[in-house]
């Protein structure tokens, strides 16, 4: 089953193709983490699935639908958690979590929701005095008060403390666990880590690279590092069996080796490197263009 | 709920913001209630108008009761809709299945609740405060009560209009400069007969000058019709005008509305 499919989905904007082309399928209840560096068509992409942006060419359907002639049955099964709750600044959480509550079909209770963002003690207080934390709980309680089938995260933790993001994963896992697919833009790799089956690399408006982010760009059969103290100075070692290296490490120092470290590389080691043409290409073409103005 | 229930919910929302927003109950709200009392205490002496004499109160009356209908419709309606579009109020709205008339209804709602107070207030101001004598027969309130609807509703369509020609941070001095202007040139701060008659041609073509010259026709005596530009009270333009705004302002509502800011479709 699938909750989301893509095919050769493009948006220009001028000459600009901010989405050029892009195929994907995510399924019911899946948690997809979609990556990219700023400008790449995250947001985008994201909105052409909400029903907030047309598309120029591809086809897209979401829960079965074409999002372009989204109807409110369709918006009933569909939350979305956007980027900022500004406006709600005369109101406390507890009256637009209600009013919000009244648009779908069949709601969470209001104080569900309101336990499960973690504004309690915030609940009957002016949307203006909460920290910029608490105004991002307080959207995710609005994307998920209708009881979505999918809900749509942008960029949720951003601005949060380590503590609330921690908090904000378990609601995420506690929402996935009951079967909600969710599809998750984020710039923290520990954060699609954490939460995703499948993670995707957007840059360029084009998918790079689509797996597990155990599994994402070969990262799992790369080689490791080995690397342990010894004389005085810091030894590294890269290799494909990294049990067989400590192995020998231990029977060479007959016990502990010291400040040994094994390591692969990290998500960000890998995105960054399949991101890193995209990056390059973009520095140059700003090069380029003030050299133009120079001459 | 259905989109009725979901508007009146809607109207109790926005109720409340706009209670809470100090700015909007001062110089929407009050704004009108203030100023009257202001010319009451200046203008101690009757004033002589035409052939009949009164307070200044009872002159000032019908100008203020049409700036407030003014106010709370067109007024409310530009600035709020340019802000809600602007900071992503109207985006989140259409995330939900709210249906799209309920939040139309809410706003009406708040208008119409907002400036049905906003009258009873300043009239009862005129009355008990400063002895103004308010109309005594039924046809004067019937008057009083369609010129009050038809401008209401022909603020309330065109204030949504005009919220698309500003961002937020714009629609204050893009509402207010012409609304001031407006105000001068259709006779609700000074006495109508005394401006230039090609600037009353001018004032001629907007809707408040003819709810000013409807609300004349209510709280003056019969007497000064004749000077009023064509002589007479002209109920029957009067509401033609103001039907044309108002129908003409929904077809410029339905064809200018955007949910989205400009640029991020």
């Amino acid at each position: 089953m699938t909750a989301i499919s893509i095919r050769g989905l493009v948006k220009e904007y001028g000459t600009k193709r901010a989405v050029d082309g892009l195929d994907l399928d995510i399924g019911t209840g899946e948690v997809f983490a979609l990556l990219g560096p700023n400008g790449a068509g995250k947001t985008t992409t994201v909105e052409i699935l909400e029903g907030f942006r047309t598309r120029d060419s591809g086809e897209v359907s979401v829960l079965g639908e074409d999002p372009e002639k989204a109807n409110r049955v369709w918006r009933n099964r569909i939350g979305i958690v956007l980027q900022s709750s500004a406006g709600l600044d005369l109101l406390t959480p507890r009256e637009i979590i209600a009013s919000t509550a009244r648009t779908y079909a069949t709601p969470r209770a209001v104080d569900d929701v309101i336990a499960a963002v973690g504004l309690e003690e915030k609940a009957d207080e002016r949307i203006a005095g909460l920290s910029g934390g608490q105004r991002r709980r307080l959207d995710v309680g609005l994307g998920i008060v209708g009881r979505p089938e999918l809900l749509f995260l942008d960029e949720p933790t951003t601005g949060f403390d380590p503590q609330a993001r921690r908090d904000f994963w378990e609601l995420i896992r506690s929402l996935a666990a009951e079967g909600t697919t969710i599809l998750l833009t984020t710039h923290y790799l520990d954060e699609a880590e954490q939460l995703a089956d499948r993670v995707g690399v957007i840059a360029g408006g084009q998918l790079l690279a689509l797996d597990t982010p155990a599994n994402l760009g070969g990262r799992a059969s790369e080689e490791a590092t080995v690397s342990w103290a010894e004389g005085g100075q810091r030894q590294t070692l890269r290799t494909a069996t990294p049990t067989l290296e400590v192995r020998r490490l231990a029977e060479r120092f007959s016990g502990e080796v010291p400040e040994l470290v094994v390591s692969r590389p990290t998500l960000e080691d890998t995105y960054l490197s399949l991101i890193a043409p995209h990056v390059i290409d973009e520095g140059a073409a700003h090069t380029n263009a003030s050299q133009e103005v120079m001459a | 709920m259905n989109a009725v229930a979901l508007g009146f919910d809607r109207t109790v929302l926005e109720l409340k913001m706009y209670s809470r927003e100090k700015e909007a109950v001062f110089f929407g709200f009050l704004f009108p209630v203030v100023m009257l009392t202001l010319f009451s205490v200046i203008f101690n002496d009757e004033i002589t108008e035409g052939t009949a004499t009164m307070s200044a109160a009872e002159f000032f009356l019908p100008g203020m009761v049409s700036a407030g209908i003014l106010l709370t419709s067109f007024q409310t309606m530009a600035m709020s809709v340019a802000v809600e579009r602007d900071d992503g109020t109207l985006k989140r709205l259409r995330s939900t299945p709210m249906p799209a008339v309920s939040y139309f209804l809410g706003k009406v709602g708040l208008v119409v609740v907002t400036a049905l107070a906003q009258q009873v207030l300043l009239l009862g101001v005129a009355k008990f405060a400063f002895g103004a004598d308010l109309p005594t027969t039924a046809d004067g309130w019937l008057t009083f009560g369609w010129v009050f609807a038809l401008g209401a509703i022909a603020g309330t369509v065109l204030g949504t209009a005009y919220s698309s020609l500003a961002t937020a941070r714009s629609i204050g001095a893009v509402v207010v400069a012409p609304m001031l202007i407006l105000q001068f040139i259709s006779g609700v701060y000074f006495d109508f007969g005394g401006i230039p008659s090609w600037l009353q041609q001018v004032a001629a073509i907007f809707p408040l000058k003819w709810i000013a010259q409807g609300m004349r026709s209510v709280f003056f005596p019969d007497e000064l019709a004749t000077l009023e530009m064509a002589g007479s009270w002209e109920p029957g333009r009067t509401a033609l005008i103001l039907g044309a705004w108002a129908i003409g302002g929904l077809i410029l509502c339905v064809l200018t509305f955007r949910w989205f800011k400009r640029g991020t479709t």
